[in-house]
Order: C-alpha cells, then structure tokens, then sequence
C-alpha cells in the first residue's frame, strides 16, 4: 500500500475513516506514516485548548429577559381555527363542484338552482384564496431589509399550500371562461412557485427580486382588486340565492 | 432531558411562552460556546445566540423530533454564524487596512517558542489557534468547528449547512491544512 493521505488520517482521528483497519495497519507497518498521524493529532489536541469565555448559570435567564419582548406571537393550533381547516375544505368543495358538473345532469330548475349555490361556493372560495395570496405578497413587500438574511419560512410555506389552490382556481376559471380571474391567478402563480421554492433564508437582494416581480406585474393591486370584486359577486350571489329560496 | 425539551416545545408550539423560556435557558450556554467557537468574538456570539433562538421560536413548528432539539438549535445557530463570519469578512475586506490586523496578531507571537509540553496550554497557543481560525474561511470554519468541537458527524454537517458529504469533508480537510500550517511552527511536528 502507498503511504497515507493526510485526508485519510483525518477521517482516522474523527472515527469517519471507510478503510479505518486498512489505514491502522498501514500505521502499525509504516514508521513515516505514524510519525505524520501524531504530527496531525498534536495539532488538533492543541485547537481544544482555545479559550471559550465562560458564561454563568443565569446566562439562560439574561437570554431570555433579552429576546423574551422580541418574541412574535404564536398563533394557537386547533381544529377550531376556521382559516387553518378552510382553503382545503372550499378547494374540496370545488372539486365537488367540478366533479358534479360532469356526472349530474338536472333538470332546467335544478340547473338554475345549482349552478347559483355553486357559482357562489366558487366565489368564496376564490374570495378567501386571494386574501391569503395578498397577505403573503404585502409581507414580503413590506418585510424590512435588514443584517444578515431574512427568514421567510412562513411565506414559503403559505406559498406552497396555496399553490395547489390556485392551480385548481385557474383551471377553473380557464373552464367557465372568466378569462380576468384566469390571467390573474396565472400571474399570482408563477410568483408563489418562486416564493415557494426560494431558500428558507434569503438575503436583500433576493428580497429585491421577489418584491420586482410582485411590482412588476402589479399582482399586489391586481389581487387586491379582483379579491375585492369576488367578495362583491359572492354577496350578491348569496343575496340572490336567499330571495329564490 | 430531551423527552422534557420534547414536551416544552410541544408546549411552546402551542403558544406557552413559558415553555420556551425553558428551553432558552437549557441551551443558552452550549450555543454561546459553538457560536463563539464559530465567530471568535463574543459580540458576536450573543448575536448569534438571540438570533437563532428568535429564528428557532419562530420555526417551531417545523422542528421534526426525530433529530435532537439541541441538534436543531445548533443547526440553526451555524447557519446564521456562517451569515454572520461573511458579512464580516466582506466588511474586512473593504477595509483598506483590515487584511494585515490578522498577519499582525500572527506575527506577534513568538515563533521560537519552548517545547509542545510547556507551551500546549500557554496563553500564547490559544491565541495562536484563535489566530489561526480566523484565518479559515466562513465554510471552512463552521465545518470543522461542528465536526471537531461538537462532534457532529460529515454527512450531519453537510446536511445541517446544506452542502453536502463530499463539500464538506473537503472543506475540513482544508481547515486543517491550514490549521497544520499556521500551528506547527509553535507547536513543533511530533518525531
């Protein structure tokens, strides 16, 4: 066998070595290979002796008087928390809506009459879809730059579970011929694919990016507009509907 | 002691402020020392550990228990020191007179040092290790301080940095060549 590498005889001292007996033996057999192996275990035994400043047993309590004021709030879990429970209930319901549409055929009076219940669960649903989209735009675009990187993990994670949402919005509203809701939530998805795959941590200018392509296409005003033009159309659907019933 | 920390986060996920306060004050003292290990300044130690506790409240919900909590903080907390040590060092950089501050130290301490068995826990080689950690890179550093202080293994570091085995081997290989020659004129290569 050929003399040790060096990165071999790291991997020895940090028990990571995949040939540690073959390296062991070559040890035992090779004078100029031992010779190296102390010379590194004499460097890394002497690393240990730098300082570290000691910290007293209250330190954790002076940690926490520091950070405690700094500590956002936590929303509770529960299953009564409605909005947790609810885009994945209406997307359920338009799954249902769209599932209907193609095995039941009614009457002309039940078609009337259903295809109002469902345009407005449609309403809603989309309602409260682009109201969690604009909440995930407007913090990111007004989330402050700062030192270091900014963590967006709750964005990302609100950006992948819309996501799924949307696609299913826009397909249908590609279907019933809404070609503005469509366009829209065409744009909203491309940037919750880039909001969901960005890194957990980004940095400013990863944030400048984000925010362009929010800018960029108008899509926080856009969102906000139709947002509020679906929550209108599902009123007055639901105020129809009261007066046929 | 982890079966506790696993009830105070759960209990700290459910909004018990308490709880976390718990759980900073178990950990508080082994993330000072990994971040100082990391950043080699206390300033900045006390930064990284109010950071990730702020960044650990605020991820709670996706620490996953089949890794240690302490684990989780520790991965949180290099992640940051890395941010943090390249920052400075980007800052040093633009600094007209920052590079030579560190070859200064360097170059202050005595090379015609006594033998390894006096010296090994002398003032002198400590601040010739710290001098000599500082002249690792943010990677470099980070990587063989989780590996060779808090003896996390290659393939959990380079899942914790998101670099990966190969990286990061890599990277505390250099660590070590450098640390090897930056140390053996003090400390003398073992015949």
């Amino acid at each position: 066998m050929n003399h040790v590498s060096e990165e071999q005889l790291v991997l020895l001292y940090y028990g990571e070595s995949s040939d540690a007996a073959v390296v062991d033996e070559h040890l035992s057999n090779c004078e100029a290979c031992r010779v190296e192996y102390r010379a590194l275990q004499l460097i890394l035994n002497t690393v240990d002796s730098a300082p570290v400043p000691e910290r007293g047993p209250e330190y954790g309590s002076e940690v926490w008087q520091r950070i405690s004021k700094r500590l956002p709030a936590r929303r509770k879990r529960s299953i009564a928390q409605w909005w947790i429970w609810a885009p994945a209930m209406t997307a359920l319901l338009v799954v249902a809506f769209l599932a209907g549409r193609l095995t039941f055929k009614p009457n002309g009076a039940e078609l009337a009459k259903n295809k109002g219940i469902r345009e407005r669960i449609l309403l809603v649903a989309v309602g409260d879809h682009l109201e969690r989209s604009q909440m995930v735009l407007a913090e990111l675009t007004n989330a402050t730059e700062g030192k270091g990187k900014l963590d967006i993990s709750d964005e990302r994670q609100a950006a992948e579970e819309l996501l799924d949402d949307n696609r299913l919005y826009r397909q249908t509203a590609h279907k019933t011929g809404d070609a503005t809701v469509a366009n829209v939530l065409d744009d909203l998805e491309r940037v919750l694919i880039e909001i969901a795959h960005s890194p957990s941590e980004i940095s400013n200018e990863q944030l400048d990016d984000l925010r362009q392509q929010i800018a960029s296409k108008g899509l926080l005003f856009k969102v906000r507009v139709l947002g509020s033009r679906v929550r209108d159309e599902g009123a007055a659907a639901a105020q129809k509907n009261s007066k046929k019933l | 002691m982890e079966l506790e920390a696993g009830s105070a986060v759960e209990r700290a996920r459910s909004g018990d402020s308490d709880a976390f306060r718990l759980l900073v004050e178990q950990h508080s003292r082994s993330i000072f020392r990994l971040a100082f290990r990391m950043t080699g300044n206390e300033q900045d130690a006390e930064d990284v550990v109010q950071e990730t506790f702020l960044r650990a409240y605020r991820q709670l919900d996706r620490y996953e228990a089949r890794s240690s909590f302490s684990t989780w903080l520790f991965r949180i907390a290099s992640n940051y020191s890395l941010d943090l040590i390249r920052m400075r060092k980007r800052h040093e950089e633009k600094r007209e007179h920052g590079s030579s501050e560190d070859r200064d130290i360097l170059q202050t301490i005595p090379m015609d040092a006594p033998g390894p068995d006096r010296i090994v826990y002398g003032s002198q080689v400590q601040d010739r290790v710290n001098a000599a950690l500082n002249e690792l890179s943010a990677q470099e550093r980070t990587a063989f301080v989780l590996r060779h202080f808090e003896g996390m293994s290659i393939e959990e570091i380079g899942e914790a940095l998101g670099t990966g085995t190969n990286a990061t081997k890599h990277s505390i290989f250099r660590a070590v060549q450098k640390l090897r020659r930056s140390l053996e004129p003090v400390v003398g290569h073992a015949k």
